[in-house]
């Protein structure tokens, strides 16, 4: 009896506390409970997206860069499939051996091995690790063969640009790179490994219409990065083509006709567009170097080269025009009615201002007694002394700037510099001092304060051919230029310079006996094809001002200066005489003489350009003249 | 004639014992383990290679072991119960010199081809051992400190073993198991209370014990977010896979978060948010009322028994049981450390399978011979 009360006491203790805890169970199971509420019905929302961001990995897929093309749809950049050789670290056997399995089909160095086992090693092993970029076809092929013996490698294909002119259109199109930390802008495109955005030229400039827009694939990843297949994949778009306004026939044409020269530019515009036909400058470096990633000792090559390959000198060149300046001179003259063409100047080879002797580049001898048409065509400095100064700088001032000097012509490739037309009120705000009536004489005659690009002289001469503000262009709106088509359909309504068509006749007319009178100053560089004669004007631009000493014992041969001291020989040009529709500046630095060295280049370069552009005539209703045609020059002479 | 039958009279026959078992637990458990295999196949993305089918042969092995340690009389367990503890403090002394390292903490021991966890074996052997020290004391000697050193140290020298393999969270349970029965056995409210105090007061000494890893899994517990790559891993990537799982989950085989291994252990000791993550909270608190319903099975029978032995046994093995559910549980949810404890027979393990089914066997054979009386000395009372 007492076992079973001690028996019974201790089955009541236990069965209260059984029940005590059984309910501290309960309470435990609750809180279980009401925390998966929470977390799988409250709080879901918030855990499914992070789920989504672990798993869901977002790729950008590069968009393919848009072409560029002359105007007849010739390539002339364009993205070439690039070969590279990967190898995948966890489908390799014995990586080092693999890799000098490889340097025995490709050039592989030591440092090139070491480099890639680091890549690997600072990678996922599922990560393809490139060995080498842009391979041959040759070696590509010595690879591909190879592969059954080569586990874990493999070919990948990629894209580079590429620039099948090289050289010849370097200044026109520049160049793509890689994004250097200032240009990233928060688009992820940049920051991929493998975009390449335009640095320099056409490149830059359209850089975001030829980019595209990147695509994307969505793709499923594990927790260690690898990819377990695609979810959903957008394909971007390509970027567009553009149409340039170059003829890369006479681009090439241009670019091998001044490459004898160290340092040259040459620009010839379709005068009635502003279509740039082609845009020589020289030396030039190949755009190609840049794709691939240029080395340090090509890059200090370019830029310590004192004959600047990397400026495109026809926008950034910056030069005093010399005597091709005199045509704005004239025409501000003629147009402030200061003189007509009959206006006459005795040249004595002198004109002496106070106690300075200002000389005619044929001094000691003079030019007698010249109107405006002798003057222009003999280039004689006293009559342009002479008109300068009844003119005064400010009138020439506004004339040049009505012709496209002074400022950007605004041309659609970027760093184009602006050059300088001097005014009287700018010397006294720059340097706080008066104009000296000297300084009107050098302005009249291009030189002094007066600094031009060469695309402005050629710009100069297209205003004057057209009377229209005409504005040079590098992109062609309308798109490919059917071959033999005129091109007249999209000309572009340029606002009139109202200047007068007589005026404009006599100046071209001038311009026209440089070339094709007995005694011009170019008359020996003149085109004799039939109805493709030009008219030009020749310029030599001092460099380095000469004392009155030095002046009078100038040598006369440039292998007796120094090539830093020689003067630019400058030539512009329009063609045909009559009808013109061609212009055309040259420009070799330290090229000495404009008729003698300058000229001959501009005459080859527009007879090419005419033989070669079967519509070198100029439209009915788009002569020179805006109301009642003027006579052409030729027209005049005949007169 | 059966129903004059005086059961208690005499053992039952081995017969009657087959007729006798639980089979509605038995049926339970199978249940539970099939989720278990299940969610095993899925987390092999679909196959029954390597965890699931070695699973089912472990399961069916330790039923076999569950029916033969039901049918031993619940008194032979009771003079077992302190050669059991006894092998396995030996076993826990013997991992301790000889261990072998697995995820960094001795916890294995080698036995020819089979790899043993003492730790296991010892939260059957301190429940075995208790409810035999504890059937040996009136309820007015239980009041007596100086009887109750002798259970304490039952308790925190396998404890203190187990700690320094270094397993914080077998430790813990066998803490918390061992205070359970204490509880149950009816040591008075307020000693709890100064344990407990006692305790507390030594957790700054006990903080300069922890290993330099348990130390930061109690940081990263208060503080998960501040290392989300490192120790907080574990816990945030649980909470995730967990509540992206919602109402009624992804579907099975469709966890993204479990098959693209963003959640780690997902075999072992994150199998619950594995499951949580296919079938949602609806398939997460069936499976929490299955498992209720086997707590509610060890009280029943707990209850049922006419000897003290039998009771204490039989809710040791179901406070145990519960410990392991509630804190693997509640360690995936963040309500607690992580601490390496399974989910019992769901996690892929063998040793933990076969103690939790042994266990349940002696639930078993104490419901089968819930009629026995067994007096203070543990001998067949008539």
């Amino acid at each position: 009896m007492r076992t079973l009360k001690f028996e019974a006491g201790r089955y009541k203790v236990m069965t209260r506390r059984a029940a005590l805890l059984a309910g501290g169970q309960v309470v435990m199971l609750g809180a279980l409970g009401a925390r998966m509420y929470y977390l799988q019905v409250l709080e879901a929302d918030r855990y499914t997206t992070l789920a989504d961001e672990n798993r869901i990995n977002i790729r950008l897929l590069l968009p393919q860069r848009g072409m560029i093309v002359d105007r007849f749809g010739v390539p002339m950049a364009a993205n070439r499939q690039n070969y590279r050789v990967v190898i995948i670290a966890e489908q390799a056997n014995d990586i080092e051996s693999t890799l000098a399995a490889i340097a025995t089909l490709i050039p592989l160095g030591e440092s090139d091995q070491r480099k890639v086992l680091r890549d690997i090693r600072r990678k996922h092993p599922f990560v393809p690790v490139v060995v080498r970029d842009n391979l041959t076809w040759d070696e590509m092929s010595r690879i591909e063969v190879n592969v059954p013996e080569l586990p874990g490698v493999s070919i990948e294909q990629g894209s580079s640009r590429y620039y099948p002119f090289g050289d010849k259109t370097s200044h026109i199109l520049g160049y793509v790179a890689a994004v250097s930390e200032k240009e990233l802008t928060g688009d992820p495109l940049l920051e991929l490994p493998d975009f390449r955005i335009g640095k320099a030229g056409i490149e830059k400039f359209n850089d975001r219409r030829l980019r595209g827009t990147a695509g994307n694939s969505q793709v499923e990843v594990n927790a260690f990065g690898r990819v377990v297949r695609e979810i959903n994949r957008v394909e971007g778009d390509p970027g567009q083509q553009i149409v340039t306004t170059i003829d890369m026939a006479l681009q090439n044409f241009t670019m091998s006709r001044i490459a004898a020269e160290d340092s040259a530019t040459c620009v010839v515009l379709d005068a009635l567009t502003g279509d740039v036909l082609a845009m020589a400058s020289g030396p030039a470096y190949d755009s190609n170097t840049f794709s691939a990633g240029l080395t340090n000792a090509v890059w200090k090559d370019l830029t310590t080269n004192p004959r600047g390959p990397l400026n495109n000198k026809t926008i950034q060149g910056q030069y005093p025009p010399g005597s091709t300046f005199k045509p704005a001179v004239a025409m501000a003259a003629l147009e402030s009615g200061i003189i007509t063409p009959d206006f006459r100047v005795t040249c004595t080879g002198s004109t002496s201002l106070g106690n300075v002797n200002f000389k005619c580049w044929r001094w000691p001898h003079g030019h007698g007694t010249l109107d405006l048409h002798g003057g222009i065509k003999n280039s004689c400095d006293c009559y342009f002394y002479e008109v300068a100064r009844r003119v005064g700088p400010d009138r020439i001032a506004a004339m040049a700037q009505k012709l496209g000097f002074g400022s950007p012509t605004g041309i659609d490739i970027p760093n184009e510099r602006p050059g300088l037309i001097p005014t009287t009120d700018w010397k006294l705000a720059t340097y706080g001092v008066k104009w000296q009536q000297g300084e009107t004489y050098n302005i009249g005659i291009g030189q002094g304060y007066v600094s031009v690009t060469p695309l402005q002289l050629a710009t100069m001469l297209a205003r004057l051919v057209t009377n229209r503000a005409v504005v040079p262009r590098l992109t062609r709106p309308g798109g490919v230029l059917k071959t033999g088509s005129p091109g007249f359909a999209e000309l572009p309504n340029y606002a009139s310079l109202g200047l007068a068509q007589k005026n404009l006749a006599s100046v071209l007319w001038g311009m026209d006996a440089v070339c094709n009178e007995q005694g011009g100053t170019a008359y020996g560089s003149r085109i004799t094809e039939p109805g493709m004669a030009m008219g030009g004007k020749s310029g030599t631009a001092q460099v380095r001002h000469m004392s009155q000493a030095e002046h009078d014992h100038a040598p006369k041969r440039p292998d007796q200066v120094p090539w830093k001291d020689r003067d630019h020989a400058v030539f512009i040009a329009f063609a045909p005489v009559g009808t013109p529709r061609y212009v055309c500046s040259v420009l070799i630095e330290h090229g000495f003489g404009g008729s003698a060295y300058a000229a001959p280049i501009a005459r080859d370069v527009l007879r090419e350009c005419q033989k070669r552009d079967p519509a070198r005539s100029v439209p009915e209703d788009r002569l020179i003249a805006d109301a009642g045609a003027p006579p052409p020059p030729r027209v005049d002479q005949a007169n | 004639m059966i129903a004059d039958f005086d059961f208690s009279a005499r053992a039952p026959t081995f017969a009657e014992k087959l007729w006798n078992i639980n089979w509605g637990l038995v049926l339970l458990l199978s249940a539970i383990a099939s989720i278990g295999f299940a969610v095993l196949y899925s987390a092999a993305n679909g196959n029954l290679d390597p965890w699931a089918m070695r699973q089912m042969i472990r399961f069916a092995a330790s039923v076999a072991l569950l029916l033969c340690v039901a049918v031993v009389d619940v008194q032979i367990w009771l003079k077992l119960a302190y050669p059991i503890y006894g092998v396995a403090l030996l076993l826990l002394v013997a991992v301790d010199l000889h261990g072998a390292i697995g995820m960094g903490a001795q916890r294995w021991i080698e036995l020819g081809p089979v790899s043993l966890q003492p730790s296991e074996i010892m939260k059957i052997g301190l429940v075995m051992a208790l409810a035999r020290y504890f059937n040996g004391l009136t309820i007015e000697e239980v009041g007596r400190p100086l009887l109750l050193l002798i259970p304490m140290g039952l308790v925190f020298v396998p404890a203190a073993l187990v700690l320094k393999q270094p397993d914080l969270g077998t430790a813990m349970m066998l803490i918390m198991c061992g205070g359970g029965m204490f509880f149950l056995a009816g040591v008075r409210l307020w000693k709890f209370i100064i344990g407990i105090v006692g305790g507390v007061s030594l957790v700054p000494i006990a903080w300069g014990f922890l290993r330099e890893y348990q130390k930061r899994r109690i940081n990263t517990f208060l503080n998960p977010e501040t290392d989300s790559l490192g120790a907080g891993y574990h816990i945030l990537q649980s909470k995730i896979a967990l509540g992206s799982g919602g109402m009624f989950g992804k579907g099975f085989l469709l966890g993204t978060q479990s098959h693209l291994n963003f959640l780690p252990e997902k075999q072992t000791d994150f199998i619950f948010t594995m499951f949580a993550e296919e079938f949602g909270l609806v398939g997460g608190l069936i499976l929490l009322g299955l498992y209720s319903l086997v707590f509610a099975y060890g009280f029943a029978i707990a209850l049922r028994s006419r000897n003290h032995f039998g009771r204490l046994l039989a809710l040791g093995i179901t406070v145990n049981f519960f410990l392991y559910v509630f804190i693997n549980t509640a360690m995936v949810m963040g309500l607690i450390p992580v601490v390496g404890v399974p989910l019992p027979l769901i996690s892929y393990g063998g040793t933990a399978m076969l103690t939790v089914m042994f266990g349940f066997g002696l639930l078993i054979s104490v419901y089968i011979h819930r009629d026995s009386r067994i007096n203070r000395r543990g001998e067949t009372q008539t």
